[in-house]
């Protein structure tokens, strides 16, 4: 049991000032802005909307300084804020086919319609230091523009159509099918009611997406290593621009309200049947805001894993218990259980400490009596 | 009420400032953000998911009708993701213009249509420069085969 404490109010205000101090570092440097924070440290600002669940770039960046690129704790603010703002409604389901396409590869299938578009990505760098991005502002090798991606006359756009590679193995009936439900109505939403085992994909999916991208990568991990093998293979990674509409009550038709940056990945499974279902390929589903490439792939790889039991596979590893996963999946639920641990415990301590040392006394009795029985009722 | 979502609200601002023959307005619902929970889909065309939740700003106003009482009153409604309150202002008015009949091919031609090109190249500059990156892998013959 925790028992709350008072007063510490002068040193809690001047730990508030020395940790501002800290926050802003040597005056000596320039003031690090949100806008750069926004432009230049765009994949921490994705991780942070996502699982911080709320889309806006601005509020990630701010949360992002504040909490000294702290990522959970930015992730922490974002959560707090968003609980001081109305709900207006719920968008249209988004449509990842119309996507305006930044990258987007197959490790499945070489030709693709659309063809294979390798984008913004680290892949195939060398993951060498570049000491150039290191180089002050007026420096020679300062970041002058000349490496980037520049726009030849008459270029070549992106075909209209990119259809979803997934998609392409439906019509030999070789995939699982994903098909929308009936009842747009019943959408679980766990920001509004609590989980009860067992949850439905919709939830698994919620749960999922605005997951610590960290746990879910060691699941993933895990399935790949043999704790709920399940071969997979990256049907398709998309990055893009969607639109997203919403129906206001007041308008009471479809307005697009901006759009908004995702990231996809299609995980294709190799399956070889049971009981409940033919040999086939099952497929794992990752989405999430901004750049996130690494989450949506451990997040597809967790996905398939929890199909488990309705594939009616053997389930016995940790990343194919669903409890198991979704309750420890939420960073800041398990941040707040973790660090409250630092809070003053003195009087909880204090009871524990009474009861070992009664515990000891109690068996030292105990190993008397065993001994001479008589001694013991001499000392009592 | 799209191209007004999605264009730079600078963009706005300046086509606020050159419009001639501003009109008197009052709000009928001043700015206000809140929060559109947004949706996708299990594997994209399955059953829906809540995926998370995005910042909107909306508004509504009321043009009045000219001093010869002519003119009629337009209300139009500012939805637009993010919190920039003046973006959500500047998107009614123009919404409430674009209701007028009178008004509108002409602001069609001097804000939509400008607008919407803005948008349409910022989108072709994206998709150029991501095309130059496509890809054609070389699958090469295994040694034992």
């Amino acid at each position: 049991m925790y028992v709350a404490v008072k007063g510490g109010e002068a040193a809690i205000n001047e730990a508030h000032k020395l940790l501002a101090e800290e926050r802003r570092g040597d005056l000596a440097v320039p003031e690090l802005s949100t806008a750069q924070i926004e432009e230049q440290l765009s994949l921490s600002v994705d991780r942070v909307m996502t699982e911080g669940s709320l889309y806006d770039r601005k509020l990630a960046a701010l949360a992002i300084k504040q909490a000294r690129g702290d990522l959970i704790e930015a992730i922490f603010l974002i959560r707090a804020y968003r609980t001081t703002l109305p709900r207006f409604g719920y968008s249209a389901a988004v449509d990842t086919a119309k996507m305006g396409i930044r990258r987007r590869i197959s490790a499945t299938f070489k030709d693709i319609p659309g063809g294979q578009v390798l984008g913004p990505t680290f892949d195939y760098t060398h993951r060498l230091l570049d000491f150039k991005l290191a180089a002050e502002e007026g420096d020679e090798g300062e970041t002058s523009g000349s490496d980037f991606a520049e726009l030849p006359d008459g270029v070549a756009q992106l075909d209209d159509s990119m259809p979803r590679v997934v998609d392409l193995l439906k019509h030999e009936g070789l995939i699982e099918e994903e098909r929308p439900g009936e009842k747009p109505e019943s959408i679980g939403d766990l920001t509004r009611e609590p989980m009860n085992f067992p949850v439905d994909r919709d939830v698994r999916l919620q749960n999922l997406a605005r997951g610590d991208e960290g746990f879910l990568l060691a699941l993933g991990y895990s399935t790949q290593r043999g704790y709920g093998r399940s071969h997979p293979f990256a049907g398709e990674i998309r990055l893009g621009e969607v639109a997203v509409e919403f129906v206001p009550e007041d308008l009471g038709f479809p307005i697009e309200i901006g759009e908004v940056t995702l990231s996809e990945c299609q995980m294709v499974n190799q399956f070889k049947g049971s009981t409940e279902a033919p040999p086939q390929f099952t497929r794992g589903y990752g989405l999430s805001f901004g750049h996130c490439e690494r989450k949506v792939m451990a997040m597809a790889l967790v996905d398939r894993a929890l199909k488990g039991r309705e594939l009616g596979e053997v389930v016995d590893s940790p990343a194919q218990d669903e409890e198991f996963v979704m309750e420890h999946s939420d960073n800041i639920q398990a941040s707040g259980f973790v660090e409250h641990l630092k809070l003053p415990h003195y009087v909880d301590f204090q009871s524990e400490l009474e009861l070992v040392r009664k515990m000891r006394r109690e068996r030292r009795e105990a190993d008397l009596g065993e001994k001479d029985p008589q001694a013991v009722e001499a000392a009592e | 009420m799209s191209v007004l979502a999605k264009s730079d609200p600078d963009d706005l601002i300046r086509a606020w400032d050159d419009l001639e023959d501003k009109p008197k307005w009052r709000w009928l619902r001043k700015p206000e953000t809140g929060l559109v929970m947004v949706r996708g889909r299990a594997g994209g065309t399955g059953a829906p998911f809540n995926l998370g939740e995005i910042t909107v700003t909306r508004c509504a106003v009321v043009t009045e009708g000219g001093e010869n009482g002519a003119d009629q009153s337009y209300t139009g409604q500012g939805y637009l993701a993010g919190r920039n309150r003046r973006h959500a202002e500047l998107a009614a008015l123009f919404d409430a213009l674009l209701q007028n009949s009178e008004r509108r091919p002409a602001l069609e031609d001097a804000v939509i249509k400008p607008l919407a090109a803005r948008l349409e190249a910022r989108r072709h500059q994206a998709s150029a420069k991501s095309a130059a990156t496509k890809v054609d892998f070389f699958t090469l013959v295994r040694g034992e085969d």
